[in-house]
């Protein structure tokens, strides 16, 4: 390990270049500290986002050396070639500034996705008690954990060739409504995954998969999905 | 070490497909069931083209093996339905993600592909089975 790494960090937004910058490298650096030092030590007026630092938030995803990462969780021994290293927005958003990409279609698409809850209990209602080990709770079990970083969105060849495919996240997203025994909107989210731009779009590449910072496996949301409204299809429910 | 530039923004589209959901979602259906027919078809479509050529078969051979068989006729039949189910619902999904040719116009060219091979099949099935 030499003493210094060489990174090379998008400024600009849509058009701009890369900068380059020595940072000093320490044990267990994270890229969340390289870009944290270049910021703070080196040029101030760098863009980026963070929040949490601890793998939680989903807020600080990059482009690193050519792959969509968290970057606080991801240390720079493990990624860097030669002692370089390369840090780009996401991939497949619009770039606000330097490393700050607009996640608003990201976001949008969740909602087109139907991805929010829609009970019909009041709070002075019972409890819904979903038993852990029940079907459809273990179904989503990991796909509950997702922290919608965009490492997935970021990574889907679909979403390149098709942006008006939901992509990963948000089909994950809905997959987890579809199986929630509790939510009263099922119909209307079978309809709003189908098709076209929809969960069929997917090729199965699994892109997201490999990528995905909390090991989830978004491909098989999408799969589970398709069998679901295939079903509904084939019974003119959709 | 790879230099990846930030994409194009990607604004958010309606899809402007004629078909509807439900049509579309029966078209993705019926390519994965043509693809699964179409893997054991061309399988032994292979299996055959290696045994007639292997074994020296003359055209005139072939074509009398072929000639008023009942089982020929069905596996081609079947063959050249799941190709002309198959190969247009696939380039369907390549132009709209390549060209970004979308909506009705690719709909109806590609039903037109889908009729074009049909007949195309169903022309060398005759000519392989009837003569």
């Amino acid at each position: 390990m030499s003493s210094t790494l060489r990174v090379r960090v998008w400024r600009g937004q849509e058009s701009g270049r890369f900068e380059p910058f020595d940072v000093p490298r320490l044990e267990s650096q994270t890229v969340l500290d390289v870009v944290t030092y270049i910021q703070r030590r080196l040029d101030p007026t760098l863009s980026y986002r963070f929040a949490c630092r601890v793998g939680m938030c989903g807020s600080c995803a990059m482009t690193v050396n050519g792959k969509a990462r968290w970057t606080c969780r991801t240390h720079v021994s493990k990624v860097a070639e030669d002692d370089c290293l390369e840090i780009a927005p996401l991939h497949n958003l619009p770039v606000v500034k330097d490393l700050v990409t607009d996640m608003t279609a990201f976001f949008d698409k969740w909602a087109e996705a139907k991805g929010q809850f829609r009970g019909e209990r009041r709070r002075t209602d019972d409890f819904a008690r979903v038993k852990p080990e029940s079907r459809e709770r273990v179904l989503v079990d990991e796909a509950i954990e997702c922290i919608g970083c965009g490492v997935c969105y970021s990574s889907c060849d679909v979403v390149t060739w098709k942006p008006e495919y939901l992509g990963p996240a948000a089909l994950n997203r809905a997959w987890t409504l579809t199986n929630d025994v509790r939510d009263v909107a099922q119909r209307e989210r079978l309809s709003a995954v189908a098709g076209d731009a929809g969960c069929h779009a997917c090729h199965t590449h699994m892109s997201c998969t490999e990528r995905c910072p909390k090991f989830l496996s978004p491909s098989k949301s999408i799969a589970g999905l398709k069998r679901l409204v295939l079903a509904a299809a084939l019974k003119g429910k959709v | 070490m790879s230099s990846p530039s930030p994409t194009a923004p990607l604004p958010l589209r309606p899809h402007p497909s004629s078909l509807s959901l439900r049509a579309q979602v029966l078209l993705w259906a019926a390519q994965r069931a043509s693809a699964a027919v179409l893997a054991i078809c061309v399988l032994v479509h292979l299996i055959t083209i290696i045994y007639a050529v292997r074994n020296g078969l003359t055209a005139a051979e072939i074509l009398s093996r072929t000639t008023g068989n009942t089982g020929w006729a069905i596996f081609y039949g079947v063959f050249v339905v799941s190709v002309a189910v198959h190969a247009p619902i696939g380039l369907r999904n390549v132009l709209a993600e390549t060209i970004e040719w979308r909506g009705r116009s690719l709909d109806i060219a590609m039903l037109v592909l889908g009729i074009a091979i049909a007949i195309w099949g169903a022309r060398a099935v005759y000519a392989v089975v009837v003569g």
